[in-house]
């Protein structure tokens, strides 16, 4: 009687443990399922399909490094990727500058959610509608700002021109994150302590400085962080290129991921556009390398 | 920094108030700088909205009064010709004398085809992510922290790199222009649906677990009965979040889907803006089929906006 009752919660705790193990495999079955078919194995085999000449119709072939050999000669692909770069540069610095002061003056002014959710009502929309709704705001002949432009000035501004096109998606893109990312650094701007400033304000700092003195150097990996998530993102602007120049005029918004897009289901060139892809990926895995370094050093930089 | 003493720190409430005292008072220096703030404050909100009356405003007008009065504030020959074009209410006669293309359009069915989609994704993402949160919160077995670390993982794996692959993938299942091939790649989960919800999972305490546990329920029934109506505020923001993610979405659906049958709206109306002639595009119906496709959005936004705007701090620090 004794021992069946010393061995009896002994063999319900084993039982419990091995139920927990078939039940949590279970309950990760569909996520797992959708992990590997979705993200693992489209990771090797975009890395595979790199190496082959591959059309979709007919089975790859291997080619080595034929079609990186084919990217570092492609003039069209670097003119995709220095288009691609300053559309990153105009795009993060604005957005960044801007989500900053907004960020600021929310938490400076007014916490109020009904600002904030104005902030963030472009990013509620999709790309195409936000690309639709800059083309006709800024359309040559009917549009409003070029109509206020012309009468102003006397001409007109073609914002869609080779010269144009790119700064005209980033500024568009950034109307559409711009409240996100300003909400991203206004939760940063939260978590730091109010006594701070307080203690600034009783000490005659102005909001100039204490902008400078407390929120910049307690916010730093905050910034750094999101300017890397950002950062990510812009690389694979696609959308409103697609939707508002579809790459040109000539080349001029050719960005590397709609380049990518092209070569593959334009001219079905699948190895060739996987081998850009990989390309693209390095990029973005050493901005991400470079985000865990600079938040890891902002943080001993806190302490 | 300046060590702050006890007596200098006022609670943060008290500082806030103190704050709009000052600023309704006629005081000091800080007014200046403040009525500055408060104009940068304005112009940004006007260029955050201004753009969406200007959509409303050209839908509302005939195209030969765009034309006419390009910079009027108001509608000009206001009617709804624009959205009846859209929606497909219009005979092609009509359309062609109000400066339609001509070409059949019909956004019913893309809304249609738009929710379909979006629910699919979000039930299915939502609910499978759920599983897996409970199964890495909740549930104690072997290689549990590893395979977390993978799933964790692939948030960095970016989407152009999974877009191609994942588009042979859908067309060996013979899934190309299908419900289901649009909706299958996020069905599943995404990582940072899984993290988002581990998070809030691992607060439940245990106590209440083991109460139902002593009561005869089995863990399947814990996870039903208890976690996720315990868990329903932060599901309903990942499904909140998830649904307007799904809905936003462009390039997938456009590279999934080739015929009416799968066509969700964002493609929609980028394939009614190609359509559009060059030389006088129809303004007044792509701003309507522009206000069409953002309007749902709008819609759940304006039912979820403190909920969808609190979770941002959250979602950020991922």
């Amino acid at each position: 009687m004794s021992t069946s009752s010393l061995l009896a919660p002994q063999a319900g705790r084993r039982r419990r443990a091995r139920c927990d193990t078939a039940l949590g495999l279970t309950f990760i079955l569909p996520a797992t399922i959708g992990l590997l078919a979705f993200y693992i194995w489209p990771l090797i085999r975009g890395i595979w399909l790199s190496f082959t000449e591959y059309n979709l119709l007919t089975p790859e072939t291997f080619t080595g490094l034929a079609n990186y050999k084919r990217m570092v000669r492609d003039d069209t692909f670097w003119n995709a990727v220095v288009v691609t770069l300053e559309y990153v540069v105009i795009n993060i610095g604005l957005q960044t500058l801007l989500a900053l002061l907004i960020a600021v003056l929310m938490q400076r002014l007014t916490q109020s959610t009904v600002v904030r959710s104005i902030v963030l009502t472009p990013y509620l929309v999709s790309n195409v509608v936000a690309a639709m709704l800059w083309l006709w705001i800024l359309d040559n002949t009917l549009g409003v700002t070029n109509q206020i432009l012309e009468s102003l000035t006397g001409s007109a501004v073609d914002f869609f021109s080779s010269s144009l096109a790119i700064p005209t998606i980033a500024v568009i893109n950034v109307w559409r994150h711009v409240g996100y990312t300003a909400l991203l650094i206004f939760a940063g701007l939260q978590s730091i302590p109010s006594t701070v400033y307080e203690a600034g304000k009783v000490d005659g700092a102005s909001e100039w400085r204490m902008f400078w003195r407390i929120t910049m150097p307690l916010l730093r990996p905050i910034l750094a962080l999101v300017l890397i998530m950002t950062m990510i993102g812009s690389f694979q602007v696609f959308d409103t290129v697609s939707v508002a120049t579809q790459g040109g005029p000539v080349n001029a918004s050719r960005v590397l991921q709609y380049y990518i897009y092209d070569m593959a289901f334009g001219r079905f060139q699948f190895g060739y556009a996987s081998a850009m892809a990989v390309g693209l990926l390095l990029v973005l895995a050493a901005i991400t390398i470079l985000q865990y370094r600079m938040t890891r050093a902002g943080e001993t930089d806190l302490d | 920094m300046t060590p702050t003493t006890p007596t200098t720190a006022p609670s943060s409430r008290q500082a806030s108030t103190a704050a709009t005292v000052v600023s309704k008072a006629p005081a000091r220096s800080l007014t200046v700088g403040k009525a500055l703030a408060w104009t940068a404050m304005v112009l940004i909100m006007l260029f955050t909205l201004l753009p969406f009356y200007w959509v409303l405003r050209t839908a509302l007008s005939s195209n030969a009064g765009i034309a006419a009065d390009p910079t009027s504030l108001l509608p000009v020959d206001a009617n709804l010709r624009g959205f009846a074009r859209v929606l497909g209410m219009q005979s092609t006669e009509e359309a062609l004398a109000d400066g339609g293309s001509g070409a059949a359009i019909n956004f019913w069915l893309y809304l249609r085809n738009s929710v379909i989609v979006s629910t699919l994704v979000t039930v299915g993402q939502v609910f499978f992510s759920a599983m897996a949160a409970y199964s890495f919160s909740r549930l104690r077995w072997k290689g549990r922290d590893t395979v977390f670390a993978v799933f964790l993982g692939a948030l960095m794996v970016p989407s152009i790199f999974t877009l191609l692959p994942n588009f042979v993938l859908v067309k060996q299942l013979h899934l190309i222009d299908t419900f289901l091939g649009v909706a299958l790649p996020t069905m599943f989960m995404t990582p940072f649906a899984v993290f988002f919800l581990k998070q809030f999972f691992m607060n439940i305490p245990r106590e209440l677990e083991e109460a139902a546990m002593l009561d005869g329920a089995s863990k399947v029934r814990v996870f039903f009965t208890l976690i996720l109506p315990m868990a329903k505020a932060p599901i309903s923001t990942l499904a909140i979040l998830t649904y307007i993610t799904a809905w936003n979405d462009y390039f997938w659906p456009l590279l999934v889907s080739y015929t009416d049958s799968s066509r969700v709206l964002t493609v929609a109306l980028a394939v009614f803006r190609s359509q559009a002639p060059q030389t006088g595009p129809d303004w007044s119906g792509l701003m309507a089929a522009t206000l069409v496709a953002a309007l749902p959005m709008l819609l759940l936004f304006m039912a979820f906006a403190r909920r969808i705007v609190n979770s941002i701090g959250f979602t950020g620090i991922k």
